[in-house]
């Protein structure tokens, strides 16, 4: 009997076992603990748990510093991306795998290094408490720069992405027709990479909301202050089971819509 | 009286070197011809400032815009300049309107100004109707004529057109270009037009240049530049039959060791042209009044327009037109022998 090489190709149940387990057993290891955890929530006084002062306190400052570290990720790593996507310098190559570091570095590692450097005797935080009387570590504004230094890699990395996809000839149209570099940037690049940008920022945000080591290590834990979800979790586990899974809950359907949103942002990109 | 755009053009990269000169009077167009890859882009980009030169000059109207010798250059949004890219490159965020109102409103203009200022040049170009719309929903030749009044919006000094027609279809190719001719008309100032269509160029232009790997190899008006190609390139995109070589008399020795009997008398070195349609093929060697006869084999052939146009080998390479009919009764079969033959007064020869 002869084969039909097309025929081969196209049926579709050509998967080895020997891929398709092990592809299976992952996609179990991923899902099973969100389920898990869905089956273990206690959904009846989830209403009444929500409510409790501690539970919100946590969820109010997690959201407003988060969108805070977002807002700083966006004033400065647009213009970094901008750069690095633009501008031909030497040494971009290492500016690149700087702006990545925090992307691999442990959290943790993270908030140390912030101390050292913004902490009452770093080099940055002595100056800032000697002239303006600030102090970072243990603050809200603490957790906002813990925040954005961790996800400041994922706009940069995106918004980058998204320049180096947009056509750079449309800004030399801009160019021609009399807009100089601010305002080609302003009122043609920004515009272009529109979604590029909209898709970073929604991912530095999740990772901000997700922010833990950095966060205690720099910023402590002391509740309507500096404690936010991710922080109020590890704590509750501790002391309240059903509060820790609540909190838990709250942090996964956030992920859930942003994935969603990225999705719809993604698939709505021109 | 000098001209209002002067530019020595040299620049090169990777493997790539042009040195070209332009010059455009007020109210002139010109056309930058030329194979794939000459140059024509570059010579384009230079002049509007996005791409700098190594050393010559641009001048504008007298205004000096690009001396690299004295470290002088004008950036493209100071030069005044207007620019007609290849795929138009309409912002896809703006609308039509908005589009064309981008240059007016860099000029100072408020919004409601400047857009009353794009409505007219849309109006102008029969395109007042579609001022609401986004570019994706134009089609091809709209889309052209909108980069056009956004080019135009500013009034530019020189105008530069890269490509203007390659996007379109046939049909949509014929009108847009009998616009364009209408608005390069009523432009002030100078135009230069890079194509590689010799129809647009003999269109739209007063004023040929050949481009080929960085450097004009002919510069004249239409009919000079059809009527005596000086390249390869050239004559096979006007369609005539050129050969290179010494001129004594009405004789031209050509450099593949042949020679051409010719109507013109000149001396000296000499190009010889002559078109397809002057050749004309015979079976058997043919008898007569003195002609240039030689032997060819068929190398290949093609229909072209009505007729059919052959390949020919051999000592003289050339192209034949001949009618299907004549095909049929030599019986034309690439590889055959013929005779091929050419009056001598169907060849003109001009100095090289």
């Amino acid at each position: 009997m002869t084969v039909d090489p097309i025929a081969r190709v196209r049926r579709p149940r050509g998967v080895p076992l020997a891929l398709l387990v092990p592809a299976l057993l992952g996609l179990a290891f991923m899902t099973l603990p969100m389920v898990g955890l869905l089956l273990r929530a206690p959904w009846r006084t989830m209403p009444r748990r929500l409510a409790e002062p501690e539970v919100l306190d946590a969820l109010w400052l997690s959201a407003v510093t988060a969108t805070a570290a977002t807002g700083l990720c966006l004033l400065l790593g647009l213009p970094l991306a901008w750069l690095l996507a633009r501008v031909e310098f030497r040494g971009r190559g290492l500016v690149r795998a700087l702006v990545t570091v925090p992307l691999v570095l442990p959290p943790v590692v993270g908030g140390v290094a912030l101390l050292l450097v913004f902490g009452r005797n770093g080099i940055v935080g002595s100056l800032l408490a000697e002239t303006l009387g600030v102090t970072l570590p243990f603050s809200t504004a603490g957790v906002v720069l813990a925040m954005a230094f961790v996800s400041m890699p994922f706009l940069v990395i995106a918004v980058e992405g998204a320049l180096r996809g947009a056509d750079a000839r449309y800004e030399e149209a801009a160019a021609t027709l009399g807009a100089g570099r601010w305002t080609v940037f302003t009122h043609v690049t920004l515009p272009l990479v529109a979604p590029g940008i909209a898709a970073g920022a929604v991912l530095c945000w999740a990772r901000a909301l997700g922010e833990f080591g950095a966060t205690i290590t720099f910023a402590g834990n002391f509740p309507g202050r500096t404690q936010t979800m991710p922080l109020a979790v590890y704590l509750a586990l501790e002391t309240d089971l059903e509060a820790a899974i609540v909190l838990s809950v709250i942090l996964l359907a956030v992920s859930v819509t942003v994935l969603a949103c990225l999705r719809e942002r993604w698939t709505a990109a021109p | 009286m000098t001209a209002l755009l002067d530019a020595h053009l040299v620049t090169g990269h990777s493997g790539f070197s042009m040195d070209v000169r332009l010059r455009a009077d007020a109210g002139e167009t010109l056309a930058l011809l030329g194979p794939n890859g000459a140059g024509k882009t570059t010579a384009l980009r230079a002049l509007a400032g996005l791409h700098g030169l190594s050393a010559g000059h641009v001048t504008l109207e007298g205004r000096l815009l690009d001396r690299p010798a004295e470290r002088r250059w004008v950036a493209p949004e100071h030069r005044g300049i207007g620019v007609v890219f290849q795929d138009y490159l309409l912002f896809p965020h703006l609308s039509v309107l908005d589009n064309v109102a981008f240059g007016p409103r860099r000029r100072g203009l408020g919004r409601a100004e400047a857009r009353a200022v794009a409505a007219g040049l849309l109006a102008r170009v029969g395109l007042a109707e579609v001022a609401r719309r986004r570019p994706r929903q134009l089609s091809g030749g709209q889309a052209q004529r909108v980069a056009l009044a956004r080019a135009m919006a500013l009034d530019p000094v020189l105008l530069l057109l890269d490509e203007p027609l390659a996007a379109l279809d046939a049909r949509t190719r014929l009108d847009t270009r009998a616009e364009l001719h209408h608005h390069l008309g009523q432009h002030r100032g100078a135009a230069v037009l890079v194509t590689h269509d010799p129809v647009d160029a003999l269109v739209l232009a007063d004023r040929l240049v050949v481009v080929e790997d960085g450097a004009v190899v002919q510069e004249g008006d239409a009919e000079t530049v059809t009527a005596r190609p000086r390249t390869e390139y050239v004559a096979r995109l006007v369609g005539l039959n050129l050969y290179r070589g010494r001129a004594a008399g009405h004789r031209v020795a050509l450099d593949s060791g042949e020679a051409l009997t010719v109507a013109d008398a000149l001396d000296g070195e000499a190009f010889a042209a002559f078109p397809p349609s002057a050749v004309a093929l015979h079976a058997e060697r043919p008898e007569g009044s003195p002609r240039n006869v030689w032997e060819a084999r068929i190398a290949g052939m093609h229909r072209h327009g009505d007729h059919l146009r052959v390949q020919l080998d051999g000592a003289l390479r050339a192209a034949a037109d001949v009618t299907p009919a004549a095909a049929a009764q030599l019986g034309l079969v690439p590889g055959r022998g013929v005779w091929a033959a050419v009056k001598a007064a169907e060849i003109r020869a001009y100095p090289a």
